[in-house]
């Protein structure tokens, strides 16, 4: 394949390290604002709620990929969905984290709030379905499972995502607007998936060694 | 011994006005640690370490971190947004319904003839963090009396100021405008019950309720209605604002009561605000030697 140049090229080259420093940026913001006093006078909740957030605005980047390469035949931007779910996990455990420590490490307090309070079961269960998502995310499990089986495991990546939107939804106490407008990014997101709107992206180009194929097939195959 | 004459005391004798305060203050933290030394032993040993843990919280927090939906729903919201907008002065008060002298008052002239008291309350929100603030105010019973309830008044219902333009918040049908909230008749005479006029000795902010709002301390905090406008007094259960948009979350009574979750988080718990770990949350917030006689034979189950 031809290096492409121009514009193209450039965002081709600049995806990977832009992500990366826009991922990083709400976990740096939090430690700018721990140590300038801006998380509010509740500083626990403050960062529990915007690491929340932050997972889930990575969980609907991560599924905007698809469609997006659909829309706009940019494939190079399937390279970052991998690693825009590893960072949305990664904000999704620190979340898990912090409510670990805001119930003071109590086993009794945890194991009762997971099991009584319903968004906190939600949130609990989106958590555990990421789990299995992360391990396999290396190339050595897509060819372990086979492109197929490793696709299907990882469409567990909706459920998450919606469970993740039921979540941040049933713990506000009113304004709902913010919850609902994840749940019309998710809603969107996902119609995307519906044979009727499917279109099929350009197959993508393969110019890599053969022993990187399994990997592009399953990142193509699990839009 | 002579007697000197006030144009005799050196402006260095007077006692400034700051310590003045802060005296009151003193005496009114003292008369809390007095009541602090009465609760049993157990109730302050689950409060997590005795007099030191009702320190009160800074006026900063106090004054930044607020629920007042009118202004939004963000807690820096009210702190930003109320002391621009909201008009505090002139401000009137109406008290009316089943009273001998219903009336219209000037906020000055509803303040004036009482004494402003200085009482330290635990302040515990529905939302599980809690502060504790020196108020000043009037106990509410007081202004009552003025107006001499007929033996019918059974409730209070106390209405705030509807005005988009003051109150941005009500752009947006977050909770059914006027905030309104209610008390039944021994609630709002009893001694605790306050009407706030000011905080840590300086008037009251907008952000916390300016000119004058209403304190329960062993309620939730939503109780504590904010920028009264009207007070009315009845003989029926108010329909209050966050009972009409949540009843299965949200009870008329709300009192603090760590038995009774909110059916989405437990209550048993709370964050002292500037606490890292959490508290054990105390029944009716710690005040129950006082208020729990007014539940009595009451199921706070299912009157919560």
């Amino acid at each position: 394949m031809a290096k492409p140049s121009g514009a193209e090229g450039l965002a081709r080259r600049a995806a990977k390290p832009v992500m990366w420093v826009l991922c990083l940026l709400p976990l740096a913001l939090i430690l700018w604002d721990g140590f300038h006093g801006g998380l509010s006078a509740e500083p626990i909740k403050e960062v529990t709620h915007r690491t929340g957030k932050t997972a889930l605005i990575l969980l609907m980047v991560t599924l905007a990929v698809t469609p997006l390469r659909g829309l706009g035949a940019w494939n190079y931007l399937v390279q970052l969905r991998r690693p825009l779910g590893l960072f949305a996990f990664f904000y999704a455990v620190l979340h898990f984290s912090i409510y670990l420590t805001d119930q003071g490490f109590d086993p009794g307090f945890i194991v009762e709030d997971i099991v009584k309070h319903p968004y906190v079961t939600v949130g609990f269960t989106a958590l555990l379905l990421l789990v299995p998502l992360a391990v396999t995310s290396t190339k050595a499990s897509i060819k372990r499972l086979g492109g197929k089986r490793w696709q299907r495991l990882h469409r567990l990546v909706y459920v998450a995502a919606g469970l993740g939107v039921v979540h941040f939804y049933w713990l506000v106490k009113k304004d709902v607007r913010e919850p609902l407008i994840f749940a019309a990014v998710f809603a969107t997101l996902m119609a995307f998936r519906l044979p009727l709107l499917k279109r099929r992206p350009q197959p993508a180009p393969r110019s890599r060694a053969p022993r990187d194929a399994p990997a592009r097939e399953a990142d193509r195959a699990a839009g | 011994m002579l007697i000197k004459r006030p144009s005799d005391i050196p402006s260095s004798e007077i006692t400034d006005e700051r310590t003045y305060l802060n005296r009151r203050q003193f005496l009114a933290a003292a008369g809390m640690a007095a009541a602090a030394a009465a609760v049993p032993a157990s109730l302050s040993a689950s409060a997590g370490g005795g007099a030191a843990a009702d320190d009160p919280t800074p006026y900063k927090d106090v004054t930044s971190y607020n629920n007042f939906y009118e202004f939004g729903t963000d807690k820096s919201d009210p702190a930003e947004n109320a002391p621009g907008l909201l008009h505090t002065r002139p401000w009137t008060v109406t008290i009316d319904g089943l009273v001998r002298k219903p009336g219209r008052y000037a906020f000055d002239d509803l303040v004036k003839p009482y004494r402003v008291e200085s009482h330290v309350y635990r302040h515990r929100c529905v939302e599980a963090w809690s502060m504790v603030i020196p108020w000043n105010g009037i106990p509410l019973r007081q202004i009552l009396a003025r107006a001499e309830p007929t033996p019918g008044a059974r409730f209070v219902e106390f209405t705030t100021l509807l005005d988009p333009r003051q109150m941005p918040g009500q752009q947006r049908d977050v909770l059914d405008w006027p905030y309104v909230e209610g008390l039944r008749m021994d609630e709002a005479m009893h001694p605790l019950t306050l009407i706030a006029t000011g905080l840590y000795n300086r008037p009251l902010l907008a952000q916390n309720g300016a000119p004058l709002r209403l304190v329960v301390p062993w309620k939730y905090g939503f109780k504590g209605i904010k920028s009264i406008l009207r007070i009315r007094l009845t003989d029926r259960q108010p329909a209050t604002a966050w009972n009409k948009a949540a009843p299965n979350e949200y009870g008329f009574y709300a009192n603090v009561n760590p038995q009774v979750d909110h059916p989405r988080w437990s209550q048993a718990r709370e964050r002292r605000i500037g606490d890292f770990f959490k508290r054990a949350t105390l029944p009716f917030n710690g005040y129950g030697d006082q208020v729990a006689s007014l539940y009595r034979g009451m199921d706070l189950r299912r009157n919560f």
